[in-house]
């Protein structure tokens, strides 16, 4: 037996084949997965119905109003105060202590004693035919005013970053459940067959809090846990082949390996072979995508200018861009890590002055320009753009140790996202807060649910696409999630 | 003022405190009815009703009084219960004649109210008297009967039989007859208490039928029949839950393939089903199989031709025990082991840093290798510490608890995260020993097992009484340390001790100030004065600010800077050179009341940024005269200074490296945001070279201030030269405290003494030989490299161990006290165990325990097989898979108990079966049938664990170390892959043997996993995983072909076929191809492989330097092979780079 698996001559081998193929429909979301769905894998074993009879199992549940999610998530939390939430209040009273009855048994990461509320020292002013208040720190995303929804009520469990990271990204506060994107790949496998479904790029300094956990696939297969694309050196691990290795002699060993497997594969008769081959050739594929997609020489000036990425340079505006070329690519779900927002003002450079200022310079440009950008490519239809952190910051001036700088703490009752594009009403700004900006007084809406509404506008309902594990079946919203009507088209 | 801003408050408050009312669900009980209670009910009871209205029932509240209904529906504008509240006229408004409830108050009125269904219809009226069939049965069959009836009745609870329903089910009794407030069949169709409502994720039952199940229970719960019941009500337990018995071996057909009882349990299933064995697996397969599973290692050339040979009856045994007895069964063994427990390098979470827990891991591995009986090495892992006079090793042993994460992160409240810690302990337990999900009561009873979470707790309290130190970590942060100790060696303890004495002497010596020494401060501080007096201030003629701001001369030479303040900025000052030969220049920086804050920076804080400056000298005063004066390094009296302008060391190759980017570069900082730092700054530049100065020469400083901030120039400074020897003396004295050197001694407080004292101590070339000789011992003390380890140690207590529940497992909420205790589905804590950690982990290796062993056989069962007899080995409850082969699982259980506890004995048995020795080929009618050979009609074949997979390349390339144990080492690994927050630790890869010791040292870092290890499933060990889910991608493929230490493991084996393998290609093809597989190449194989050599060799001999590239520099390894050509090397690294990536060399079969 040799080669073509689907035309076995003896009875022998088409009995064989066809044990196979029911072993492979039946594994499928065990052990033998290639990336998500792995079209061209199991083409290859003559069967190209599989996608569809195993897709169909999972999702979509209904017609999805958009194919990829691209998740700007600011790690460390950005100060909603100073960005889109205005409170003219704050600055009035600015320097005056909190009635402690608000804050009265409230637990704060490092706040002590009775804190002072903090005027933003930005400004703030209206945009767009919809009027959104957003704040001097985004004239870019000004720009983009009429695109965007706003939501200024969320709110979540958590008010440390790392557990708050993972709980954004899992629904749970604690490392091991799968993240949204390992979700989505279960549930809708990718769109194409030679790239990863499921990408993760980091800028600003270091990867996130909550580590790589925030891309696990948990108890999923680790087939559906998010790539990492570097930076620098080759963007998916082990990509390059060793010096002296061209395309053609990789080729060659390919070849070679191939030819010896599919020998030992007439030998032990193990279908679990033909899934091994099948591998190694996606990787020698992958081995001309991945670098065909992360070159972006090809960008005209323009589009970089747009972006502002300075080629050759790693950097938000970099990953926003390749961001854009991944959806053309059919990726499913690419999260885009920018971290150091935490501005507690217990130092110069992590104030909401100064170091905010700059977090804004890094990335509002980018991310206007990549809503922008999928719009004028049509794109924006068909991709939602998430744009958030973890959690929001407190009214009040942190003062850490007494600190004299500008900061605020970690605020897990209200803070601000926006989202554009696929199945995304454009120009409206949901939910509110009270004069302080301390609780939410309309709409408030649970990270649960926003999970809710992101799966339900990729054609998911979260609350049939679940997983049994340790006796229990799982989902991503756990027991909660209610869709986000008020932003929905 | 005052008044207004209260009153603002008041309208602030109100904001703050209303949304949480509107957040919660509007309940009548617990929110809405005690506001009426307190406030309505004294005149609208039913005993009392005032206006005919009472409100002290929501039926009585939807009926209303003279006025009509008090409740509208989702309209709070229509319904009295709130208009009442706030309609302006006094005498309408409610509370009668007294003040107007407080606004929050109201607003939670108004929002149950509104949240009220307006479309619900009138409830249809109930029954006075209530009958069971034609009342209550309806409303329990059709929601109540599809989870709690018959055999699948969960957390044991039937409501489809009166006797059982009556009893309760593992909470306890759901229904008190008489009282259906206090039955919590009615709270949890209601959902109160905290509890998820019933019926879970249906539709709530409606207002009639939870009413007529209440007058049912009042009325006494009446059932008929209930009290004839038979006892067949009585609920089967869960299997796993009753003690295993070892059952009778099965008769089996063809007995004579049976080479032990497993097998006629095996062959039995087998021959039900229609099937039979496959033949006993080739030699080579045996004696591969048996290597790989017994010491994670293959067979050498020599053992598997030794095996071939030895045609003796007993060889396969012999080969057994030889196996059993090497002391890398250990590290096999030890490998699960280290996954179940959690083993890491590293703390876990966002900081993740490292720790140290290898004395542990080898603990586990020599516990295994000495065969420890298994329930000893339970007891020393959960215990050690608390057995009587506790051995080093049985301390060590206890870092079992310790492996659980810690989270370091700034803004934890330690307290939570030393809870989290015990729940992980408690977790960990349950599923390893029991096999349990006892981690889905935290929150509430388990909704399928039967364990309630009030025995979660209990079983927690015997993990809460551990000792810890409480260590403070800035001004902000607290954090709970357990206990470690050091493990020095005698050597070790003697250095130590030798260096302390030495150290303890001479800090004496260096903070003692002598006679001698008193004098020399004397002087020193008069040249101080004197040095400080020496230096010119540069008189401003020019200047100029790029961005515009406004910058003035003062007339003590200072320049003031006002007016605009760009990102970006740069000053130009220039000014008359002041006359005299100059080597060091000296930047002021001064507080300014006109200043923000005070200065001396132009930030909101009063801070600055200086990113670079340069000095210019003009001799000649012409236009092109400038000459640039280079230096170095800078030196402050406070303030930071990036590295790379600090004094370069010694040795220049350690100086820091300047960052590529500009922007990034902060060559002067300084934080003046609190009052005590708004001070003046002093920076001394040394130039290069001594400026031999001329008249009339003149001087220019240019300053940028690009800090990615931006908008952080200096606001005032001052500019001066000197001719020093020693240019940064002045620096020694802070600013803050130099003016204490201008009052005399006598004058000056204990403190001002006690500052300039020890300035004058820490800086004097008197003591340099002292302080260099205190830092080299310090040094030496910390290489001295004292392991330690993390042990377990209770608190010394008489009390019972307990704990408090958390309702809904929250922290914050705690909960009723529980005490130390074992689920109540299990066997009691023995009479003479006391319920602490020693009695627990007795209980769990008691032979009256239904789980440990059934466990423990089921993952070696799995480790060999590939699947459990139990697949779901982590969970033995309801929710877990059946076992395949119940009646073998309970043999091996008994067997295992009965061993004493015995695991080679154990692997021995299993390894001894005809079952095991079976050929792993996959016959299609065996795929067909039994797919995932969960019937063993043949023997197991499975991609190899992640360390395996690596060990396996290192051995067969004759890379490996065998050396065992040690501190975790550092493998190649490729940059970048520790890029954590908050932690400047870097990987550098080990040297020497190190870099290949087996996968199972390799520095586990859990958020950073070692990538092929990741990628090759391993876990990141946050948490106890039992179960590897082995996958088959893309990425694993690259892994092996270029991972360069895979790679190396394919150049050092091409060199070691070349050096071992003969002198033919098909000799070296096939030798290779044993190394890998522990069989002679089939000649199909053979010819592909010599066929595509002879073609690649060419093409490398065309293609001259690319071999060098492929084979890499002659390593020492290589050097026998060196005699090779460069083409020969480069063409086997080639084939073994396929070699090693062949399912067949990754696979265990």
């Amino acid at each position: 037996m040799k080669k073509d698996l689907g035309k076995g001559s003896s009875m022998q081998d088409r009995a064989r084949n066809e044990a196979l193929r029911a072993m492979t429909r039946r594994h499928f979301f065990g052990q033998t997965a290639q990336f998500g769905l792995g079209t061209a894998a199991l083409a290859a074993l003559g069967n190209p119905e599989l996608f569809a009879s195993t897709a169909a199992s999972h999702g979509p549940h209904h017609k999805p109003k958009a194919k990829s999610i691209i998740f700007l998530f600011m790690a460390g939390a950005p100060s909603q105060l100073d960005m889109f939430d205005h409170k003219p209040m704050l600055n009035q009273y600015d320097g005056q202590p909190v009635p402690e009855e608000v804050t009265k048994g409230e637990r704060f990461a490092f706040i002590k004693g009775t804190p002072r509320l903090l005027g933003s020292p930005h400004t703030f002013q209206r945009y767009g035919q919809s009027g959104a208040e957003l704040s001097n720190l985004v004239p870019h995303t000004a720009r983009i005013a009429d695109d965007i929804a706003i939501v200024k009520s969320l709110w979540t469990t958590q008010f440390n970053h790392a557990p708050a990271q993972i709980f954004m990204n899992s629904g749970h506060q604690i490392p091991g459940r799968p993240s949204m994107g390992s979700w989505l790949q279960y549930g809708l496998g990718s769109e194409n067959a030679d790239l990863p479904g499921f990408v993760v790029l980091l800028s600003g300094k270091n990867q996130p809090d909550g580590g790589k956990s925030c891309w696990g696939s948990g108890f999923l297969p680790t087939v559906y846990q998010g790539v990492e694309f570097r930076r620098e050196g080759d963007p998916v691990l082990f990509l390059s082949d060793p010096e002296g290795i061209d395309r053609e002699r990789r080729r060659r060993t390919l070849d070679l390996l191939k030819n010896l497997n599919e020998q030992h594969l007439a030998e032990a008769g193990d279908p679990e072979i033909a899934t091994r081959i099948n591998s190694y050739e996606l990787a020698y594929r992958m081995q001309s995508s991945v670098p065909e997609l992360t070159d972006i020489s090809g960008e005209p000036d323009n589009i970089r200018e747009m972006y502002g990425v300075t080629p050759g340079k790693p950097s938000f505006a970099n990953n926003c861009l390749l961001a854009r070329r991944m959806v053309e690519r059919g990726v499913r779900f690419v999260q885009l890590y920018h971290r150091g927002w935490d501005t507690h003002g217990s130092s110069n450079n992590e104030d909401i002055v100064n170091k905010l200022s700059w977090l804004c310079r890094e990335t509002d440009r980018a991310a206007a320009a990549l809503v922008q950008d999928l719009k004028q490519r049509g794109l924006l239809d068909s991709t939602i753009v998430v744009w958030g952190g973890e959690f929001g910051r407190t009214p009040m001036n942190e003062a850490r140790g007494g600190s004299k700088f500008l900061g605020r703490d970690h605020h897990p009752r209200a803070f601000t996202m926006w989202m554009a594009g696929g199945g995304i009403k454009p120009g409206v700004t949901v939910g509110k807060t009270d004069d302080i900006g301390y609780n939410i007084v309309e709409d408030p809406y649970s990270v649960h649910d926003l999970h809710a509404t992101l799966m339900h506008l990729m054609g998911i309902d979260h609350k049939r696409l679940t997983y049994k594990f340790q006796g229990r079946e799982f989902r991503l919203t756990d027991v909660h999630g209610e869709l986000i009507h008020k932003i929905m088209a | 003022m005052r008044r207004g801003l209260l009153l603002t408050w008041g309208v602030v408050l109100w904001m703050t405190l209303a949304p949480r009312a509107a957040m919660a669900a509007a309940d009548y009980e617990s929110t809405v009815a005690p506001i009426l209670k307190k406030n309505c009910v004294p005149c609208h009871s039913t005993a009392n009703a005032q206006g005919k209205l009472a409100l002290d029932s929501l039926e009585a509240i939807q009926r209303g009084g003279v006025s009509g209904p008090s409740l509208v529906p989702g309209k709070s504008s229509e319904s009295g219960i709130y208009q009442r509240l706030v309609v302006e006229d006094r005498t309408l408004r409610m509370p009668f004649g007294g003040k107007a409830l407080a606004p929050e108050l109201i607003a939670v009125i108004r929002d149950w109210v509104d949240g009220q269904d307006a479309a619900a219809p009138a409830p249809e009226a109930i029954p006075t008297t209530i009958d069971f069939h034609r009342d209550v049965e309806p409303i329990l069959k059709s929601n109540c009967y599809g989870c709690h009836s018959g055999g699948k009745a969960q957390s044991q609870l039937r409501l489809d039989a009166g006797k059982a329903a009556l009893r309760g089910g593992l909470g306890g009794k759901v229904i008190n007859p008489g009282d259906a407030k206090g039955s919590r069949l009615i709270h949890r169709v209601k959902g109160m208490g905290g509890e998820q409502r019933m019926p879970l994720r249906k539709a709530p039952l409606d207002d009639r039928q939870i009413a007529i199940l209440e007058r049912w229970i009042d009325a006494g719960a009446v059932w008929p029949g209930a009290d004839q019941a038979a006892d067949d009500e009585e609920l089967e337990l869960h299997w796993s839950y009753k003690a295993p018995h070892r059952p009778k071996t099965p008769t089996v057909q063809k007995a004579d393939w049976a080479r032990n009882d497993i097998d006629r349990f095996i062959l039995a299933r087998l021959e039900k089903e229609g099937l039979s064995p496959s033949q006993r697996a080739s030699t080579e397969m045996l004696i591969r199989r048996l290597s790989l599973d017994l010491t994670g290692l293959p067979p050498t050339p020599a053992e598997v031709g030794a095996f071939l040979k030895d045609d003796s009856e007993q060889a396969y045994e012999k080969l057994v025990d030889r196996l059993l007895a090497s002391p890398h069964y250990g590290e096999r063994w030890a490998r699960p082991w280290l996954d179940w427990a959690r083993y890491a390098d590293s703390n876990g979470f966002e900081k993740d840093l490292p720790r140290e827990m290898w004395k542990y891991r080898d603990w586990v591995i020599e516990a295994l290798n000495q065969n420890m009986t298994f329930d000893q090495f339970t007891i020393e892992q959960l215990a050690g510490d608390m057995l009587p006079k506790p051995a080093q090793s049985q301390l060590i042993a206890t870092g079992f608890n310790r492996n659980t994460m810690h989270n370091e992160e700034g803004g934890v409240d330690p307290a939570e995260a030393h809870h989290d810690v015990l729940v992980d302990r408690v977790n960990t337990t349950a599923t390893l020993w029991l096999g349990s999900t006892l981690a889905c009561a935290q929150c509430h009873n388990h909704k399928f097992d039967p364990f309630t979470q009030k025995e979660y707790y209990q079983f927690y309290a015997f993990f809460n009484n551990p000792t810890y130190d409480v260590i403070h970590v800035g001004d902000s942060s607290t954090r709970f340390v357990e206990k470690s100790i050091d493990l020095p060696t005698d050597a070790q303890e003697a250095s130590r001790k030798h260096l302390q004495e030495q150290i303890t002497d001479l800090q004496k010596v260096t903070s003692t100030e002598t006679d001698a020494l008193r004098d020399a401060r004397r002087v020193w501080e008069k040249e101080q004065k004197q040095a400080f007096d020496r230096w010119k201030r540069v008189q401003p003629e020019k200047l100029e600010s790029l961005g515009g701001s406004t910058m003035t001369a003062q007339p003590d030479r200072s320049v003031l800077v006002s007016g605009a303040n760009e990102h970006g900025d740069t000053y130009i000052v220039e000014g008359p050179a002041p006359q005299g030969d100059f080597n060091a220049v000296l930047l002021e920086a001064l507080p300014d009341e006109s200043l923000p804050r005070g200065g001396p920076g132009r930030d909101l804080y009063g801070n600055f940024v200086l990113t670079e400056l340069s000095v210019e000298w003009n001799p000649t005063g012409k236009a092109d005269g400038w000459k640039p004066l280079r230096w170095t390094y800078a030196v402050s009296d406070n303030g930071n200074i990036a590295g790379f302008y600090q004094r370069p060391p010694e040795d220049p190759s350690k100086a820091m490296k300047r960052p590529d980017s500009r922007g990034e570069e902060q060559l002067w900082t300084v934080d003046a945001s609190r009052e005590d730092k708004r001070v003046a700054r002093r920076l001394v530049i040394p130039l290069d070279a001594k400026v031999a100065n001329v008249s009339n020469a003149r001087l220019r400083f240019t300053f940028l201030f690009a800090s990615p901030f931006g908008k952080q120039g200096i606001g005032r400074f001052r500019l001066g030269v000197s001719q020093e020897e020693d240019p940064h003396f002045i620096t020694q004295v802070r600013s803050q405290v130099r003016h204490n050197l201008d009052l005399a001694e006598s004058a000056r407080t204990e403190e001002q003494q006690k500052e300039i004292r020890s300035t004058f101590l820490s800086n004097t070339p008197l003591l340099k030989d002292e302080r260099q000789a205190l830092r080299k011992l310090r040094d030496e003390m910390s290489d001295l490299g004292i392991a330690t380890a993390k042990v377990m140690q209770d608190e010394g207590s008489f009390a019972q161990l307990s704990a408090p529940m958390r309702v809904r497992g929250s922290f914050l909420s705690p909960g009723e006290t529980v005490y130390a205790n074992v689920p109540k589905v299990f066997p009691p804590l023995p009479e003479d165990a006391i319920p602490n950690r020693l009695g627990l982990a007795k209980w769990l290796v008691s032979k009256q325990n239904p789980l440990t062993s059934r466990v423990m056989v089921n993952r070696m069962w799995e480790t060999y097989f590939g699947k459990g007899i139990v697949e779901t080995s982590e969970d033995f409850g309801s929710q877990g898979a059946l076992p395949s082969h119940a009646e073998l699982l309970d043999w091996l259980a008994v067997e295992f108990m009965d061993s004493g506890w015995n695991l080679k004995h154990m692997h021995k048995l299993i390894v001894m079966s005809a079952t095991y020795q079976q050929d792993s080929k996959v016959e299609p009618q065996v795929l067909e049938n039994d797919p995932y050979n969960r019937l063993l009609a043949r023997g197991p074949r499975f991609r190899m664990e992640a360390e395996m997979i690596r060990d396996v390349a290192l051995a067969a390339s004759g890379l490996l170390s065998s050396k065992i144990g040690g501190p975790s080492v550092y493998p190649y690994q490729p940059e970048g892959i520790w890029d954590v927050p908050y932690s400047s630790v870097k990987w550098e890869q080990s040297e020497g043997e190190d870099q290949f010791r087996r996968g199972i040292y390799t520095f586990v870092r859990r958020s950073s996993a070692y990538p092929s290890m990741a990628t090759f499933d391993a876990p990141s060990r946050e948490v106890c995983t039992i179960r590897r889910v082995s996958t088959n991608t893309p990425l694993q493929a690259l892994n092996g072909l270029n991972d360069p230490a895979f790679f190396d493991a394919a150049r050092a084996l091409a060199a070691r076929v070349i050096r071992e393998g003969g002198s033919a290609p098909r000799q070296r093809a096939d030798y290779a191809f044993r190394l890998l597989t522990s069989r002679s190449a089939p000649q199909g194989y053979l010819d592909e492989i010599t066929a595509w050599y002879e073609r690649e060799i060419a093409r490398l001999k065309r293609e001259g330097q690319t071999a060098k590239q492929i084979h890499g520099a002659p390593v020492a390894l290589h050097a026998e092979a060196s005699k090779a050509s460069s083409p020969e090397l480069a063409a086997w690294t080639l084939v073994a780079n396929v070699l090693l990536n062949m399912d067949e060399a990754i696979t265990k079969e």
